[in-house]
């Protein structure tokens, strides 16, 4: 995606180049604002010394990092003991976000695939039905999915009355659970770029494939997923990134065991149990690792770009 | 149909309908094995169409096609022995030249090495080696267009299906590109289907021409026939340049039909078969099987007065308008100036033409 609106645009560029400082300026101040502040500021508080009914105090402290990620204290005499309970949490949030994901993208796929090639006097009818659940609060949204998949509820009912189960199955407080919530609510980050990179595909490439010999399958994998890959990275970006941050999905069906990171953050600034340094330091630990894996996505596609 | 050879391509009988638009109408043609054979016709008469369901895009809503002796109607494109040069090209744009060629070869059960093998051979052939490693994107129009080729006819088809491939090429590269498809042709040995809305295109290339309209075959024939004894006005007027006039017969004798042409202008013609005494019909002259003098010839002669000459690089073109009667257009070919005379605008004339040039056309 990046890497078409760069060429896509270049040609104008030169035109506004005077003015390019300028017009540039709401931009650069919102993201600065709304973005970058914020940011710098969580950066601060994680490394000051927590006061007790949340809040800070403003004296240098490396606490919040070494509670995070040691047992026995960086600071003590004994050698340093790996705290796993919050890299626990961690990596569970990373395999969470990822099996949503995987979860979106194969259902996202087919979806947008089935989109971008009917009518094109539909196509803005289906985008419409597909976002129609998501004029809903994420919250209410959450919460129905908690009734949908209880042991008595509608979906185990229509298992059993079509006798696939005889027994209802457990899902809610399992981590599939959470895997549901999450991909249900970030689904249209998924269909919604795969969407535009596969309107935009040429479809007489489809035919030329099939015309040398190619079945379906080879014919997607060889011809139409490499021409829709950065649509397909950017959706898949656009769900994981959330999804590791995500604390409703996590704690409405989740249930104590399945915590994720974004609910261990949450509690630290919720009510007056919080430690504020020890929040920002996870959300620290959080974006580094969300950077981390964009980094290596970019390197990706330039990587990519440059061979086309 | 003869059984002794086997057609390349046989469509019997075939009707494409999209809804209750009839894009084609019951064709049926059969394409010898080893020919250059080109469907010809003005935009939106049916040839992608037709070329688009031998190639298995398109479904055929009734009738068959047979691709020597088998019956491929139902299957689908790429369990078909034909290969498709777009119009567009449509190469893999992820993929470098070399990979493009290779794929089909590949697909068809090869290993990569001797697909890149025989690839790195096709690109020989449309001499494009050097260019093996670039992406499509790097390469000109008219390469474009030859990795197409190489493309297609590296899996060595039965059958090789080009839809305008030349079109989006400029004059002078589009001649040079039909020398060399020709020669590929002839080389290959592999039949070749070619579609093209150029009749001169068509006329220089092919060793059979299907002429079509709205979805019809008007007439298939070699490029001779079709041009000199066309068997209706559309194809009198869609083939070459032609006088196209409205006569009616007046006397039919020892096989020579006496045409009346209004204002008391006649002419003969020695064509005469399904045509009556009486008849209203149509008669088409090749303009440059005119030619103009100054006193009758003792051929057929018509008086006439000179309009226009427009020059066009190798011949010039006059138009002459009869006295009460038809315009007509007359070309002199520039290397025959010394046997043949142009006059200024305003002379009066005569246009002269030998028996036979003129053909009576039914409808
Ligand atoms: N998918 C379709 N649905 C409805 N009508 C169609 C469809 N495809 C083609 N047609 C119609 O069928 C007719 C033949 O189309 P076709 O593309 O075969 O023309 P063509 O001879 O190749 O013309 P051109 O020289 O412009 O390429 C046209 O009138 C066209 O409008
Ligand atoms: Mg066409």
């Amino acid at each position: 995606m990046a890497g078409g609106a760069a060429s896509g645009g270049s040609a104008t560029t030169d035109t506004y180049k005077d003015a390019r400082g300028w017009l540039l300026m709401p931009a650069w101040s919102v993201l600065l604002v709304l973005s970058l502040a914020p940011v710098f500021m969580m950066l601060v508080y994680s490394f000051l010394t927590k006061e007790f009914r949340g809040g800070v105090i403003w004296e240098f402290s490396l606490a919040a990092y070494d509670q995070f990620f040691f047992d026995r204290g960086l600071f003590g005499d004994d050698p340093p003991v790996i705290e796993w309970t919050y890299l626990t949490i961690f990596w569970r949030s990373i395999w969470q976000a990822g099996a949503a994901t995987i979860l979106s993208l194969l259902i996202g796929f087919p979806t947008a695939y089935y989109i971008a090639t009917r009518p094109e006097n539909v196509r803005p009818v289906w985008l419409f039905l597909i976002t129609i659940p998501y004029w809903v609060n994420l919250l209410i949204r959450t919460v129905s999915m908690k009734f949908l998949l209880r042991d008595q509820g509608p979906l185990n009912d229509l298992l059993m009355s079509t006798g696939l189960i005889s027994e209802p199955i457990h899902i809610i407080n399992t981590n599939l659970a959470v895997q549901l919530g999450l991909f249900y609510s970030y689904l249209p980050f998924m269909v919604l770029p795969i969407y535009a990179a596969v309107e935009r595909y040429n479809f007489a490439l489809s035919e030329a494939a099939a015309d040398l010999y190619a079945n379906k399958w080879v014919t997607l994998r060889r011809v139409l997923l490499p021409a829709v890959k950065p649509g397909v990275v950017a959706g898949c970006i656009l769900v994981f990134v959330p999804s590791l941050g995500a604390f409703l999905a996590p704690d409405l069906l989740g249930g104590a065991k399945n915590f994720m990171i974004g609910s261990l953050i949450e509690e630290q600034f919720k009510g007056n149990a919080g430690n504020w340094p020890f929040g920002a330091a996870a959300s620290m630990v959080l974006l580094t690792m969300v950077l981390i894996i964009l980094l290596i996505c970019a390197r990706q596609q330039s990587k990519a770009g440059k061979e086309v | 149909m003869n059984d002794e050879t086997l057609s390349a391509v046989d469509v019997r009988d075939a009707v494409k309908r999209y809804g209750d638009f009839t894009a084609l109408k019951t064709i049926s043609l059969s394409i010898k094995d080893n020919e250059f054979f080109t469907l010809l016709g003005p935009s939106g008469c049916g040839k992608t169409t037709l070329l688009r369901m031998i190639a298995g895009f398109e479904d055929v809503t009734e009738g068959a096609i047979f691709l020597y002796g088998d019956e491929i109607e139902n299957l689908p494109p790429h369990q078909r022995p034909v290969n498709t040069v777009f119009q567009n090209y449509a190469l893999f744009p992820q993929m470098t030249i070399l990979d493009n060629v290779a794929f089909g070869v590949e697909m068809r059960g090869n290993s990569k090495a001797e697909a890149r093998r025989r690839a790195g051979e096709m690109l020989e052939l449309v001499q494009l080696s050097q260019f093996s490693s670039r992406k499509p994107s790097q390469l000109s129009g008219g390469q474009q267009q030859r990795v197409a080729l190489a493309r297609a006819l590296a899996p060595e088809p039965k059958v090789l299906l080009l839809d305008e491939p030349l079109s989006a090429l400029d004059l002078k590269l589009r001649k040079a590109m039909q020398l060399e498809l020709k020669h590929l042709q002839r080389e290959t040995g592999i039949t070749f289907i070619f579609v093209t809305h150029d009749q001169e295109e068509a006329l220089t290339m092919s060793d059979r021409i299907a002429v079509m309209s709205a979805g019809e075959l008007q007439q298939l024939g070699a490029p001779t026939d079709i041009y000199e004894r066309p068997h209706n006005m559309f194809v009198a007027d869609f083939i070459g340049e032609t006088n196209l006039l409205e006569v009616s017969v007046d006397k039919i004798a020892q096989g020579r039909a006496t045409c009346h042409l209004g204002g008391g202008h006649e002419l003969t013609c020695n064509q005469v078969d399904d045509i009556g005494v009486g008849a209203k019909v149509h008669m088409s002259i090749r303009p440059e099987r005119l030619f103009m003098s100054d006193i009758p010839a003792e051929a057929e002669s018509l008086k006439g007065t000179v309009k226009e000459n427009i020059f066009a690089g190798t011949d010039i073109t006059t138009i002459v308008a009869l006295a009460e009667g038809p315009d007509f257009i007359v070309r002199t070919s520039n290397s025959d100036r010394g046997n043949k005379r142009i006059f200024e605008p305003g002379t009066e004339m005569y246009v002269n033409m030998e028996m036979g040039a003129g053909r009576l056309l039914v409808d």
